[in-house]
């Protein structure tokens, strides 16, 4: 085991004599920790509206306000003309156009009911039914308002209601950066700890030091080692610096165990490591290796469960993200950081990752002996 | 008993579709410096790749230092050092810390055979603080040969060890090799400078994977079978196309500022064949060849036969 020493002693020193190493390590995470949130936040504020009023109405009026005191809304323009909405959605001025029709108050008063057109640009997807979203609901309240000033209480008792009142288990007020901020961190270790060892092994490929390596009595397995653990170790430096962050700013100390959480990023730093070396077997420039690598941590974080569910994936895709350990570990970040859950809970991920884990490591291995 | 032999090694990359080394049997004695010849592409760094345990041979067994090479590959690695045609040490790594690491990887120490490495290391001594990337050429080479000898092996190879190094730099090296040499180590070196050829105590002619002739730089040198005349005049581009018009020539190619020319004819009917061709100044003088005359006319027998065999 004396090689493996000498061999760690040497990895140390040229990483930390690298200038930038320290940067990647602290500053890289704390910077994207801080900004990839606010990116992240599906509570959108400033839909743009328009509104055509055909009534001039009170009650268009108090609805117009309603809709502008919600705080979600900025009034892009209020016009009778259907033609200057429509004007504002196609030069990207508004998001929504209202519609309130001619008559609307008397229509309502006396038939009972009367239909509102709402229009949605759908470009941009997400704004688009968020929005339309505040604004059905901002319809329906005022809608129960209208009814209670106009109908008499007692018979309004004798219509059945179903009132909804919502309770979020585990994040009340459905705080976004607080499942946000650990999946973010799983997507920063993956990228630091996997990339680097990739790098690193390839680099050595690139200027010939492996073969300088190879003549000496340093086996496969200690040289492999030796690159494996300075990033295992990189990794945890990564994820505590990560958690700290996630305390200072924004106040999220995981309800579970901390060493729980440990044991889960050994595992799956062992699988992601195998990752990169396996990559790194198949490269002989650091270029192809980012090249490859970049493919795979687009998808990687694209289908984890890091920005959208994956249970709304279909079926095949699912099945796909089920051979990723990140997902896996964005899984388990959430459960314990935010929920609190023990050991008997995540079982079943860490014998995924484990497999996974051991399965690269093996092709990486067979493979690296193949090519050498 | 030898210190390399090599039968019949044959190595093929690309699915067999590349022949690199080609049939190639050699042996070097112990505290030999043998000298592999050849320009680039002659499979010459595939010969040490096969023997430095890097590579297996498709057909073929070697032994280096009585190990075979694929069987006791271990016991090799322990007892060679190599120094291979590109500078592959640590770049980020200081002249200290990277001699250290590879005495420490061989289980020694720099103490341990100072005496072995002691005349490079004093060049190298002023500059241990600083990182091998920073180096000057002559500097690495020195930096990676101490660290192929860190560990007291019994065989060297050398890939190239000299390419793109000045000329000072150059015979120092090769007057360290001879010192090396004294202390009963076996070297194996290759290069592409002919002139480099005379320094060793044998060579290898290769080209194209083929080992095309084995002898002492003298002997190789002796072995040529022709007498060979150096041809100088003012026009010497026009010389050169008159002279291999000539019906009595046997081989013309310019080598510096001089033609190299072998002759069928008698020297006498040369020289009144340059005249009648109005050359002025005209040089023509017996020389003793040089290695690379050597070369040259193996090179071209080597391009006629592949020629009969095409008609």
């Amino acid at each position: 085991m004396r090689p493996l020493k000498f061999l760690l002693m040497k990895e140390f020193r040229q990483l930390f004599r690298d200038k930038g190493f320290i940067g990647r390590l602290l500053i890289a995470p704390a910077l994207q920790l801080v900004l990839l949130p606010l990116a992240a936040n599906y509570t959108i504020k400033n839909v743009n509206i328009a509104i055509v009023d055909h009534d001039h109405s009170s009650i268009s009026k108090k609805m117009v306000d309603k809709i502008m005191s919600s705080g979600y809304f900025r009034l892009a323009g209020y016009s009778d003309f259907n033609s200057k909405a429509n004007k504002l959605i196609e030069n990207d001025k508004a998001d929504i156009v209202l519609e309130i029709p001619v008559n609307f108050e008397k229509d309502l008063i006396r038939e009972g009911g009367r239909k509102i057109a709402i229009e949605v640009n759908a470009i941009n997807g997400v704004k688009a039914s968020v929005g339309f979203g505040y604004l059905s609901g901002i319809l329906t309240d005022y809608n129960a308002d209208i009814r209670m000033q106009w109908v008499e209480p007692s018979r309004t008792n004798s219509l059945p209601v179903i009132d909804v009142i919502p309770s979020f288990w585990y994040n009340p007020a459905l705080t976004y950066y607080i499942y946000m901020v650990p999946a973010i961190l799983v997507s920063l270790v993956t990228t630091i700890a996997g990339l680097s060892a990739a790098f690193n092994i390839v680099k050595e490929k690139e200027i010939g030091t492996i073969e300088q390596i190879n003549v000496t009595p340093i086996k496969k397995y200690q040289f492999i080692l030796g690159k494996l653990i300075p990033f295992l170790v990189m990794g945890f430096i990564v994820f505590t610096v990560g958690l700290l962050i996630a305390w200072v700013v924004y106040g999220i100390i995981p309800v579970g165990h901390i060493a729980l959480l440990c044991l889960f990023l050994e595992v799956f730093l062992i699988a992601i490591l195998g990752f990169g070396l396996l990559i790194s077997t198949y490269c002989d420039s650091q270029q192809q290796a980012n090249s490859l690598m970049f493919l795979f941590m687009m998808v990687f974080n694209m289908m984890s469960g890091l920005y959208t569910p994956i249970d709304s994936m279909p079926g095949w895709a699912q099945f796909i993200t089920h051979l990723f350990p990140i997902s896996y570990f964005i899984d388990v970040m959430r459960m314990i950081v935010i929920k609190g859950s023990g050991l008997h809970d995540i079982l079943h991920q860490i014998g995924a990752v484990l497999i996974i884990g051991i399965v690269l490591n093996t092709w990486a291995a067979l493979n690296y002996r193949k090519t050498t | 008993m030898n210190a390399i032999t090599l039968s019949n090694i044959t190595k093929t990359y690309n699915r067999k579709t590349v022949l690199a080394v080609d049939d190639v049997s050699f042996e070097v004695g112990k505290g030999e410096i043998f000298g592999l010849i050849g320009p680039d592409g002659a499979g010459k760094s595939t010969l040490f790749r096969l023997l430095t345990t890097l590579l297996i041979a498709d057909k073929g067994t070697a032994t280096v230092a009585g190990h075979d090479v694929v069987k006791d590959f271990k016991e090799i690695r322990g007892l060679v050092g190599y120094m291979p045609g590109r500078f592959s040490l640590y770049q980020d790594l200081t002249v200290e810390e990277n001699l250290n690491f590879f005495a420490t990887v061989f289980n020694t120490t720099i103490k341990e055979n100072y005496e072995l490495i002691k005349d490079i290391y004093v060049q190298l001594e002023p500059f241990k603080n600083r990182r091998a990337g920073k180096l000057s050429g002559g500097m690495k080479q020195k930096l990676a040969l101490c660290c192929a000898l860190v560990h007291k092996p019994e065989v060297l190879f050398l890939d190239e060890p000299t390419t793109g190094v000045d000329v000072v730099s150059r015979k120092e090296f090769w007057e360290m090799l001879h010192r090396l040499k004294l202390l009963g180590i076996t070297i194996l070196v290759s290069t592409s400078y002919m002139d480099e050829a005379t320094r060793c105590d044998r060579i290898g002619l290769i080209l194209g994977g083929r080992l095309l002739s084995i002898n002492t730089p003298e002997d190789t040198i002796k072995a040529y079978p022709e007498k060979l005349y150096a041809a100088k005049s003012d026009g010497i581009y026009a010389l050169l196309k008159d002279l291999r018009s000539f019906e009595g020539i046997l081989s013309c190619y310019a080598f510096g500022e001089f033609l190299h020319v072998s002759l069928k004819c008698a020297e006498q009917e040369a020289l009144s064949y340059i005249q009648s061709k109005g050359h002025t100044h005209v040089e023509f003088k017996q020389i003793t060849p040089t290695v690379e005359d050597c070369f040259i006319r193996l090179l071209n027998q080597k391009n006629e036969g592949n020629g009969h065999k095409d008609e």
